[in-house]
């Protein structure tokens, strides 16, 4: 069975759908949202209640830092501009997403599959895994031969090779990867609702348990009905043109 | 060997296919060839060596054999993969059996001819080019590695070292003994580059180099030192060895075998192009050289060479190609003027839109048909000469530089055929071609530009001058 995986979706229902839409048409029949669902973006209501419908259907669903803060938790350092997204966030949301989001786990383990929005070496640190030596951390962590994260905005897949070593690989979008699963191998996923890679296209992973293979993809959307809406909330002006530009 | 190798034999099955012959036995892998009910298929099987005692590597390779092969498109310059067993309990791959020589028989029988080190040299080019352009770099080009089939074509085997720049290369990590066949290792893969095209045209240009002299340019290295020795010393230059040896074939194999990858071919299709048509290499300083390079130019080159930095790797083909070549067609002993401007002024704007491009000089002649009773000013050479200093004299205030422009004068008497032909096998971008308008040269030349025009598989533009309808 196809799995989907979504990471930093940050509110911007505009992106996820389109990703939905695209990871449906090549049959996912699995969903995992790997964390900050909300933040940054005009939309957490929406985009929560969505989500929560896939959790009822079976969805993974991790905790991000971004919505640790929406739900007045441990989230680290915000940056001013997430800081005030996030103010205005936690004024929007009801009872029912607050009760969503309270529930969330920090992991999620299945077979071999280990679902965190950031390291899994402490969760609830949220230490961004930007290089070889913080993979490899979180894959002694995690146990498992596959870890999906997000928390790091730019799609990468980091694989043990000959040396026990994790390495970093830029992946292609749209072209599946081989990850057989006697190796060790870390997907950061890419965000899908605040690309920075300076491709505005939102970033998305298929991953085919069966034929153990991954592909990373882009997906194009109407980011400019989403700046739109920040725009419209008040938000910082500088997280409306990240949209736009992707970086 | 292995307890699997023990168990596993002529007569075994293994998920469905039955084992026949053993054909090969390497350190690495055994092939067998399988049998159906009617006998042998033309198929084999490949079982990597693993268990105690067998080097990592071999999984490695197996699993990179497998990715590569899995992800290359049908061609008939590599083997096509049928089946493969899970890496973790029965590791095989099935694939075709390529009925072929090995390159490895010429190598023995060499220093061989020019025109057959032309003729095998070539259609290895063809085959590393079609690689390449799938974003595959080979890194184990060796003789014993190169099939040959009747029909001509190359097929390269063995992909266990290879590097596909869309996935992970797991091989990256074993840097500290660089794996691969050292005989023919470019200086940048002794480093642990594994990702640079210009690796397999070095190698390229050590088979070259092997079948011109009948030696091997650095020898066979034993150690991690005697390898990189490769980064300062040059080979001895095959003339020095094999006196008939031709000067632009010197040139062809000294480039390839430049330390530097920049100063080498940026693609195997340039070498195709230029051993097919020897009197278009532009001929250096390689081509006449008569002994290595004198004792103190060494010493200069060690120092050096202990910071040698690998050349920035090309981008690959998926990202925009590495050089587009554009045929300018000329009409052969044309001194049509304003017919020639007008093809520069078309020239020089695909230059300007594309910095990158190269541009091939191209005209056809009628085949010599006396062989004696000529002086030299009509043989066939002379022409062949007074063509080529045409098309010289024609590309001069271009102001392009040597490597991106190259002189090719076809014979045939199908003009129109022979351009067809060179711009399939060439693999060739777009064609500039005069209209068949004024001027003698031009009336023969009449017919060939609708035929190009309806033949090639590439885009055709029909320059015109200026004021002529």
């Amino acid at each position: 069975m196809k799995l989907a995986l979504f990471a930093d979706v940050h509110s911007n229902l505009e992106a996820i759908s389109a990703c939905l839409v695209h990871a449906r048409a090549l049959g996912a029949q699995r969903y995992a949202f790997l964390g900050d669902l909300v933040g940054y973006g005009a939309d957490p209501v929406a985009v929560l209640d969505l989500i929560a419908q896939y959790a009822v259907n079976g969805a993974v669903v991790v905790l991000g830092n971004h919505d640790a803060a929406a739900i007045g938790r441990n989230a680290g350092i915000l940056n001013p501009n997430a800081h005030a997204a996030i103010s205005w966030t936690r004024a929007q949301l009801g009872d029912k997403q607050r009760a969503f989001l309270s529930g969330l786990p920090l992991t999620v383990l299945d077979d071999d599959r280990l679902f965190v929005h950031a390291s899994a070496l402490a969760p609830e640190q949220w230490t961004y895994v930007t290089g070889p030596k913080q993979a490899d951390e979180s894959l002694r962590a995690a146990n498992a031969s596959y870890v999906f994260c997000g928390h790091v905005h730019e799609p990468k897949l980091y694989y043990v090779g000959a040396g026990g070593q994790p390495m970093p690989f830029r992946p292609i979008p749209g072209t599946p990867i081989p990850v057989p699963r006697h190796r060790r191998w870390l997907a950061i996923v890419g965000s899908t609702g605040q690309p920075r890679d300076g491709n505005n296209q939102a970033s998305y992973v298929l991953f085919d348990p069966a034929r153990e293979r991954i592909t990373f993809f882009r997906v194009p959307y109407d980011h400019g009905t989403a700046a739109q809406k920040i725009r419209a909330a008040g938000l910082p002006e500088r997280l409306a043109m990240r949209l736009e530009r992707g970086a | 060997m292995s307890a699997r190798d023990q168990i596993i034999g002529p007569g075994s099955e293994i998920d469905g296919f039955r084992l026949g012959e053993m054909i090969h036995a390497g350190s690495m892998a055994s092939i067998y060839r399988l049998i159906g009910p009617r006998g042998l298929l033309p198929l084999i099987m490949k079982i990597p060596r693993l268990g105690p005692g067998e080097r990592a590597v071999n999984v490695i390779g197996f699993e990179v054999c497998r990715m590569v092969l899995g992800a290359l498109a049908q061609s008939p310059h590599h083997p096509t993969l049928i089946a493969y067993g899970d890496v973790e309990t029965t590791p095989y791959l099935v694939m075709e059996f390529v009925e072929g020589t090995r390159l490895s028989e010429w190598a023995d029988r060499a220093p061989l001819p020019a025109d057959e080190i032309v003729r095998v040299g070539t259609a290895l080019a063809i085959a590393l080019h079609d690689l390449h352009k799938q974003d595959v770099v080979h890194l184990d080009l060796k003789p014993t590695n190169v099939l040959y089939r009747e029909d001509g074509d190359v097929v390269l085997i063995d992909f266990g070292l290879a590097h596909h720049s869309h996935y992970p290369d797991l091989l990256a990590e074993e840097l500290r003994f660089p794996v691969g066949n050292w005989v023919y290792m470019a200086p940048e893969q002794a480093l642990g580059v594994r990702s640079d095209l210009r690796s397999d045209i070095y190698a390229l240009g050590g088979i070259l180099y092997e079948l011109a002299t009948g030696q091997l340019p650095f020898g066979k290295p034993r150690s991690i030192a005697e390898l990189r020795k490769r980064l300062y010393l040059d080979p001895v230059p095959p003339r020095a060895i094999v006196s008939e040896t031709p000067g632009w074939l010197q040139e062809i194999i000294l480039r390839c075998l430049e330390v530097d990858a920049r100063d080498r071919y940026s693609s195997a299709e340039q070498v195709a192009i230029e051993l097919a048509s020897p009197s278009g290499v532009a001929l250096t300083e390689r081509a006449s050289r008569q002994h290595r390079a004198r004792w103190w130019a060494l010493l200069h080159r060690r120092v050096r060479a202990r910071r040698f930095e690998p050349a920035p790797c090309l981008p690959t083909a998926s990202q925009p190609r590495v050089a587009r070549i554009t045929v300018v067609a000329l009409a052969p002993g044309e001194f049509d003027e304003p017919m020639h401007e007008a093809l520069r002024s078309a020239t020089r704007q695909v230059i300007t839109s594309d910095p990158a491009c190269r541009v091939a000089c191209v005209t056809v002649v009628a085949p010599a048909v006396s062989l004696s009773g000529e002086g030299e000013e009509n043989s066939a050479t002379g022409r062949h000469i007074r063509r080529l200093v045409e098309l010289r004299r024609w590309a001069k205030s271009l102001g392009l530089p040597e490597e991106r422009l190259t002189y090719h004068v076809l014979e045939s008497d199908k003009p129109a055929q022979a351009l067809v032909d060179y711009v399939k096998m060439n693999d060739i971008d777009q064609i500039l071609i005069g209209a068949a308008v004024g001027g003698t040269g031009a009336r023969r030349f009449a017919g060939v530009c609708a035929h190009v025009v309806m033949e090639v598989p590439c885009s055709v533009t029909v320059v015109r001058p200026r004021g002529q309808d």
